[in-house]
């Protein structure tokens, strides 16, 4: 079967961010950006997917910037067998990012879908849920664990309170938990080959599809300082200024 | 405005994530309704008639709501949307699994995890991991929230009589079923309602060792949380994880023991009201927001704060 992976180009995870002076937004410019870290899990079990003989190809999708060309190919390095860039510069909402994926989706008729459950620069958790909405297609968000049987997909699901186990018939959305797989990196010799493997360009124009958005961003700003308190020498001092100076305990 | 409340529940016992959901949407201001959507769920609707400043219950009972499949809510609560103005969600693992379908199918765009409401149409929330504050303004005709419940004092609990209305629709969709659940049970407070919060990170190095933590938070009565690395190590299971991708904390006591303080871990505690760290890394960056920092060796701090305490 066709699996479709969607993946984000985001501000590397180990980057603390800065926001603009004028508050329009954060500083992008000459910072390391990567693939989303929930995206690699994706990728991740795409891949494992066909190694297990499940899925037959793997079309990795992103939407963004030229420069998103560069998560593309990695993820081809790691194992998908071609790649479509939705060209966008602009910020999206998790809607107008739903309904393109769709537009590419009924074009290539996936029969499973992998997101990530999040992109840590967003923090949105919303676009994988929006995909099933607007396909109509069942959800399995916060996927720990994926387990394809014929035509149905069995998906334990991280919740607040333990796990949960839901089976959705294909075709079928999962978003991916940090715990679902460890994804791995990409060798040299398959990062050479993946530049030769196919990347299609396309616009949300060509797709006919809009990206209004019911969403504006009016002011981004740092939020408040924390700052270091004091170092105390021992266990004893410690409880005696929590039971007296902070009176928490 | 006429606001409906989505409330959280297990069929039995009503979340206390509602109340301050509801202090949310009497934030926004309008007559404030909530939906119950379950099974055998009467009781849960009896308990959320009395929540301060709620007018009407909706309770929509039928085994297609057992398990609040997002497939089954989402068009029903769409169904009911034209009556209002605001939809409103805890921003727990459920209102996160259901609330983007409905949006989705009301064609606008959802905003996730506010902190505060500026107005009836301007929110602020955190993005970058809790490092930058985001204001947001939404021009839909019905506006799809989700709340971060710290960032809301809960509203009384007791006192107030809705009236309930039985909504009889049903949405029961072929595409997903439940299949089974495993819930971790626990006596201790839970995490993200403890006024004290003990946490263990990679530093405890082996699950038993973590299990000290249970002991001393016994003793003070509050609830135990862990690292990504606590967690993928396997110390602790995942629903006690806090930060950016696990539970957000803000109690009043917050204990982050062989913790280094990643980004990561940060988003999910930095608004503790106090915050006390101990590591044998003197460089660690969680002594850079800690109130009380402790040097030392942890557990030799573990053996003495048992004492102590």
């Amino acid at each position: 079967m066709k699996v479709f992976v969607a993946i984000k180009r985001v501000v590397d995870h180990n980057v603390k961010v800065r926001v603009k002076a004028d508050h329009s937004g954060v500083d992008l410019l000459n910072v390391k950006m990567s693939m989303n870290p929930f995206c690699e899990i994706a990728v991740e079990e795409a891949i494992r997917l066909k190694e297990k003989g499940v899925a037959t190809e793997i079309v990795v999708v992103s939407i963004g910037p030229s420069t998103a060309q560069e998560q593309l190919r990695a993820a081809l390095a790691l194992g998908a067998d071609r790649a479509v860039l939705i060209e966008f510069a602009g910020e999206l909402t998790s809607l107008a990012t739903a309904r393109l994926l769709k537009a590419i989706i009924d074009k290539e008729q996936p029969k499973l879908v992998i997101l990530g459950k999040q992109a840590i620069d967003s923090d949105n958790n919303q676009t994988g849920q929006m995909l099933a909405a607007l396909t109509g297609y069942g959800q399995g968000t916060f996927a720990s664990k994926v387990k394809v049987n014929g035509e149905n997909i069995s998906v334990t699901r991280e919740i607040d309170s333990g796990t949960q186990i839901v089976s959705l018939k294909l075709p079928a959305i999962i978003t991916t938990d940090l715990r679902l797989n460890e994804p791995r990196y990409a060798t040299l010799p398959n990062i050479m080959k993946a530049k030769k493997k196919l990347l299609e360009t396309v616009t949300p124009d060509v797709l006919g599809i809009s990206i209004a958005s019911t969403n504006k961003t009016i002011k981004v700003e740092a939020p408040a300082v924390r700052s270091a308190g004091i170092k105390v020498k021992s266990v004893a001092e410690l409880v005696e200024k929590l039971k007296n100076e902070a009176k928490v305990i | 405005m006429t606001i409906l409340v989505i409330v959280e529940h297990n069929n039995k016992v009503l979340s206390p994530s509602a109340s301050n959901t509801v202090a949310a949407a009497a934030k926004i201001g309008g007559d404030i309704h909530i939906l119950v959507a379950g099974y055998g769920a009467g009781s849960v609707a009896e308990a959320a008639t009395k929540i301060a400043g709620v007018s009407k219950v909706l309770l929509a009972d039928n085994v297609a709501y057992a398990y609040q499949l997002p497939e089954n809510v989402a068009p029903l609560v769409a169904e009911l949307s034209s009556d209002y103005s605001h939809i409103l969600s805890a921003a727990t693992s459920n209102g996160k699994n259901i609330l983007p379908c409905v949006a989705a199918q009301l064609d606008v765009d959802q905003i996730s995890e506010i902190i505060s409401v500026e107005s009836a149409n301007t929110f602020k929330r955190l993005i970058y991991a809790g490092t930058v504050v985001a204001t947001v303004q939404s021009t839909a005709a019905i506006k799809v929230i989700t709340v971060r419940t710290i960032s809301f004092n809960p509203v009384t609990t007791t006192g107030a009589s809705a009236i309930i209305e039985t909504v009889s629709i049903v949405h029961n969709n072929s595409t997903s079923n439940f299949v089974s659940e495993e819930l971790v049970m626990s006596d201790r407070p839970e995490l993200t309602a403890a006024k004290i919060v003990i946490s263990g990170g990679r530093g405890m190095q082996n699950s038993d060792n973590f299990k000290r933590l249970y002991a001393l938070a016994d003793k003070l009565g509050a609830a135990v949380g862990a690292s990504r690395a606590a967690v993928d190590a396997g110390f602790a299971h995942n629903d006690i994880q806090i930060g950016q991708t696990g539970k957000i904390v803000a109690p009043q006591l917050y204990i982050a023991i062989g913790i280094s303080g990643a980004i990561q871990h940060l988003a999910g505690m930095k608004d503790s009201k106090v915050i006390v760290a101990i590591n044998r890394d003197e460089t660690a960056l969680i002594f850079q927001i800690a109130d009380y920092g402790l040097v030392s060796d942890l557990f030799e701090a573990l053996l003495e704060l048992e004492k102590l305490v």
